[in-house]
């Protein structure tokens, strides 16, 4: 069997998803938000709603999904996506729409619009990525810092005294009434990733169907603010996130 | 006898030479360059002993950016 026999169309068997065009992405090497990019334009490729998506980006280092991902998109300031993304469905009630915020994005600068926003069960699907640091702004602690974790502005180490202790935005939104999929994933390994891309198409038909808000949290590296390798930073994530950010479903309401 | 065989090809200047790949093959076919880069500076990922990879598409799965694809294809040895 010769190579040009296998380098053949009818022998692919993976390829970059044709929504993520060929821009260079500006993420650092192996960074986990790369990752969950694919799987959206995964997703919306296969779910044939290339035409009928809205995202909206956050402030931090995905504001410029948009330059990635073919689909329409809106910028928010910081932390107001699922405000913004309240008034996108609202006003076209037949499109999936979503929103892709960081930690400091969804769980500090814009925690009363995350919170308000599935309070009123907003039919939208948010997708969270925790890398529990400010990545962009050179990062500094964010409210999800593991605690004795050392970033820019606790060089020590969080300390609860000082701090307060890592805030664990999914367990709160799973108390809230209107949300339908709660879900805490990773995108670590194939297994993982395969179990995240489950978990974004359950949330995005939850969106189409009106069912209420999902969530999605992708416990995520930040390699470059942990100052670990790429491969160092997913065994640190294991070893260090996990325990406190325990992975799998919290809440569906979808079954019943 | 029914056999399997599979092959990668790296988008060299799209790859950042994170490692991802490297750690994820299961046959241990994948490695960074060590003298060469791409023309963004980084070492880039290239497969080495192709005969052993049955297109499993780990290494594509894994990579945040892209970069490789992967194909497979089958055939009975008689085939040949
Ligand atoms: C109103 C406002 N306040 C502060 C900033 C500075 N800022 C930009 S990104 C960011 C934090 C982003 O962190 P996160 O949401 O966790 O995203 P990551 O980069 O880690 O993916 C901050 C504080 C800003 N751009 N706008
Ligand atoms: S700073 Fe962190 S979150 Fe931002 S691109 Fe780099 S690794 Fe990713
Ligand atoms: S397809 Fe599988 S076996 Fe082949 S190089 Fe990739 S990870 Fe390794
Ligand atoms: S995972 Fe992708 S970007 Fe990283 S080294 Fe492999 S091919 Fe390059
Ligand atoms: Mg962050």
């Amino acid at each position: 069997m010769t190579k040009e026999n296998i380098i053949n169309p009818q022998n692919l068997v993976y390829k970059k998803p044709s929504l993520m065009n060929n821009t260079p992405m500006h993420y650092c090497p192996g960074c986990s938000h790369g990752m969950v990019h694919k799987l959206v334009a995964e997703i919306i490729e296969e779910m044939e709603m290339t035409d009928n998506t809205i995202g909206i980006c956050p402030v931090g280092c995905a504001v410029f999904a948009y330059n990635y991902l073919d689909i329409d998109w809106i910028e928010a300031a910081h932390g107001r996506a699922p405000a913004c993304a309240t008034a996108v469905k609202r006003l076209w009630p037949d499109h999936l729409v979503f929103t892709y915020q960081g930690d400091g994005d969804f769980a500090c600068i814009g925690t009363a619009e995350s919170i308000h926003a599935m309070n009123r069960g907003e039919n939208i699907a948010i997708i969270f990525i925790n890398n529990a640091i400010y990545g962009m702004t050179g990062g500094q602690m964010a409210p999800t810092t593991l605690m004795g974790m050392k970033t820019a502005t606790c060089p020590y180490g969080r300390q609860a005294d000082l701090h307060g202790y890592p805030l664990k935005m999914t367990e709160l939104a799973a108390n809230l009434e209107g949300t339908c999929y709660i879900t805490r994933q990773s995108v670590h390994n194939v297994a993982a990733i395969n179990r995240t891309k489950k978990a974004i198409r359950k949330a995005f038909e939850n969106s189409l169907t009106g069912k209420g808000t999902s969530l999605v949290e992708v416990v995520s590296t930040c390699n470059a603010g942990w100052k670990l390798t790429p491969v160092q930073a997913n065994k640190w994530m294991e070893e260090n996130m996990f325990p406190y950010y325990p992975l799998g479903d919290i809440k569906d309401t979808t079954k019943e | 006898m029914n056999r399997i065989a599979g092959i990668i090809v790296v988008d060299t200047e799209r790859c950042k030479g994170c490692g991802l790949c490297v750690e994820a093959c299961p046959k241990k076919i994948v490695r960074l360059t060590e003298k060469s880069v791409n023309k963004k500076g980084y070492p880039y990922a290239i497969q080495t002993e192709s005969e052993l990879c049955n297109g499993c598409t780990s290494c594509g799965i894994v990579c945040p950016d892209g970069c490789i694809t992967v194909y497979r294809k089958k055939w009975k040895e008689e085939q040949v």
